[in-house]
């Protein structure tokens, strides 16, 4: 049973034209058989190829072509699911914020010390769920005189679809949340070194700023450091503004966290280092600590600059 | 002493000596002239014949390789075998497989899936020798599965990773379990912790029946 010449199923080389590399890894990658059998024999007996060598060499360029291909197709799909998902991250953050403003505002029209912001939004929607809707304003300091019951009540009831808007507004912040913790999972998988030079967040949104980690890998240093500055970018070019020092990557600690007058130069430093690690992880994908140590270093040596 | 496979020779390396064959270095191994560095470490099968394993290797044989990753050990079994089908199904690690196999025209890299036998046996044929590192659950399954490929003479060489398996069982209870499933398509000549060069892992010897 082993030597298969049994018919359970053609040999890959069965419809394939042998200069035709793309068929030929076509038919590796969807064909199938239930058992082995002796393929190069079989390949020559078929013409296929002349010499078991020549079918060898026929092989080696199809599989190599068909894993090639396969590689690229489901780690270009990894690295635009990452993509997706930052940015359904941001637009839940983004419109969380909004709703939460409209919110505070609405909020603040019946209750004197509304808060702002998300967080707020949160507060108001745990009460409600609490069970406490009517009564959550008791300590509002307007209750000391008789007509104060009934004052709550207007306030709640008017309350009510604020409530309701508060609790999409937590849901929505649940679900960045969620989103982040997704990103902060898959991006070290889909480029670890990048991932732990910027964080997976800033490498996510690095990769999706490029169109895809191969469009990234393939950017200079200089384009790396304004990614994300397209705007004033375009306005400088027009001669409205001066040239951006750094587009998304000001977000980092080691642009953030230097002296203003440094941050051109960590800025420089860190796209440098982030546009290699780009590059490792497309090509190999094998984790380098070193890029890690050499960017603290680089810093650490820019941000001394202006200790002096 | 076993004797290595022709091809894998025992060579000095920065005053070591070390398994070696010849072939392109993959990962910036240590070199000498033609000789390449094979660290146990690094190998589940370097670890085997370290240990002295009859592996029945003699060089040139046709082998099946399961787990492949990014071609560390199978980069070796080419240097010294004959034709060898190299299955991985992580894409990540089988980039770095492709650049292994471009300048060894006998190692064939298989983007597939090893519980899936019928997904490459229109590629892969009969082979002498069955070499499996998957590190995964179910690997007694996956050699079963994958028997089909060994010539009736042929030898399958696994190595079993008990933390694959369940990581919070005893280990020799995971082998011992691991071994009696293999009984349903083999027959175990010979078995041999891996230690020191891996922790918890069972070098297994087998032959079809
Ligand atoms: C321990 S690593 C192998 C290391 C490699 N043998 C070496 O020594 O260079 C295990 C590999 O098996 C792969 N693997 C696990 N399950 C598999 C399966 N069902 N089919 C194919 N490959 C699998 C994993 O992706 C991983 O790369």
């Amino acid at each position: 049973m082993t030597d298969g010449t049994d018919d359970g199923g053609a040999g890959w080389f069965a419809d394939v034209d042998p200069g035709d590399v793309d068929a030929a890894a076509a038919a590796i990658v969807d064909g199938q058989a239930d058992d082995p059998a002796d393929w190069p024999r079989l390949a020559v007996e078929a013409g296929f190829a002349d010499s078991v060598d020549e079918y060898y060499d026929l092989l080696h360029d199809a599989t190599v072509a068909a894993s090639r291909r396969e590689v690229r197709e489901r780690e270009g799909a990894a690295d635009q699911q990452l993509v997706h998902a930052v940015r359904a991250m941001d637009d839940c953050e983004r419109v969380a914020n909004e709703l939460a403003e409209r919110v505070a505002e609405w909020a603040g029209s019946t209750i004197e010390d509304a808060g702002v912001g998300v967080t707020y939004a949160r507060q108001l929607a745990e009460e409600l769920d609490a069970g406490a809707d009517t009564d959550v304003d008791a300590d509002e300091g307007v209750d000391t005189d008789e007509g104060a019951d009934a004052d709550a009540d207007e306030a709640a009831d008017t309350r009510d679809p604020v409530v309701s808007l508060a609790r999409r507004v937590r849901d929505l912040d649940d679900e960045a949340a969620a989103l982040r913790a997704h990103v902060e999972r898959t991006a070290p998988e889909v480029a670890p070194n990048l991932s732990a030079l910027a964080g997976p967040v800033l490498a996510a949104r690095l990769i999706g700023l490029a169109g895809g980690l191969a469009q990234l890998a393939r950017k200079p240093s200089g384009t790396v450091q304004v990614l994300g500055a397209e705007e004033a970018l375009f306005a400088h070019l027009r001669g409205r503004a001066p040239s951006p020092k750094h587009g998304v990557i000001y977000t980092h600690e080691a642009v953030r966290g230097t002296h203003p007058d440094q941050r051109g130069s960590a800025a420089r430093a860190l796209a440098g280092k982030l546009a290699i690690a780009a590059r490792v992880d497309h090509y190999s994908g094998e984790l380098k600590p070193e890029l890690e140590a050499d960017l603290q270093d680089r810093i650490e040596r820019i941000q001394a600059r202006d200790a002096e | 002493m076993t004797s290595l496979p022709a091809g894998v020779e025992r060579r000095e390396f920065d005053g070591r000596e070390s398994l070696a064959t010849r072939g392109e270095p993959v990962s910036g191994e240590p070199t000498d002239g033609d000789w390449r560095r094979w660290d146990p470490r690094r190998s589940k099968l370097g670890a085997m014949l370290e240990r002295g394993m009859e592996t029945g290797l003699a060089g040139d044989e046709t082998v099946l390789y399961l787990g492949a990753a990014a071609g560390t050990t199978v980069s070796h079994v080419a240097d010294f075998a004959g034709p060898t089908y190299a299955v991985e199904f992580a894409a990540r690690p089988a980039r770095d497989l492709l650049a292994v196999c471009g300048p060894r025209p006998n190692l064939f890299p298989l983007l597939k899936d090893a519980r899936k036998p019928e997904t490459y046996a229109h590629v892969v044929e009969p082979v002498d020798v069955v070499i499996q590192d998957v590190a995964t659950r179910g690997q007694a399954r996956v050699a079963l599965a994958n028997r089909r490929f060994l010539r009736e003479d042929g030898r399958l060489l696994l190595a079993v990773k008990a933390r694959s398996e369940d990581v919070a069982r005893d280990p020799d209870e995971v082998f011992d379990e691991v071994l009696e499933a293999l009984e349903e398509g083999f027959e175990v000549l010979e078995t041999r912790s891996l230690e020191p060069y891996h922790d918890d892992h069972l070098g297994v010897v087998a032959r079809p029946r």
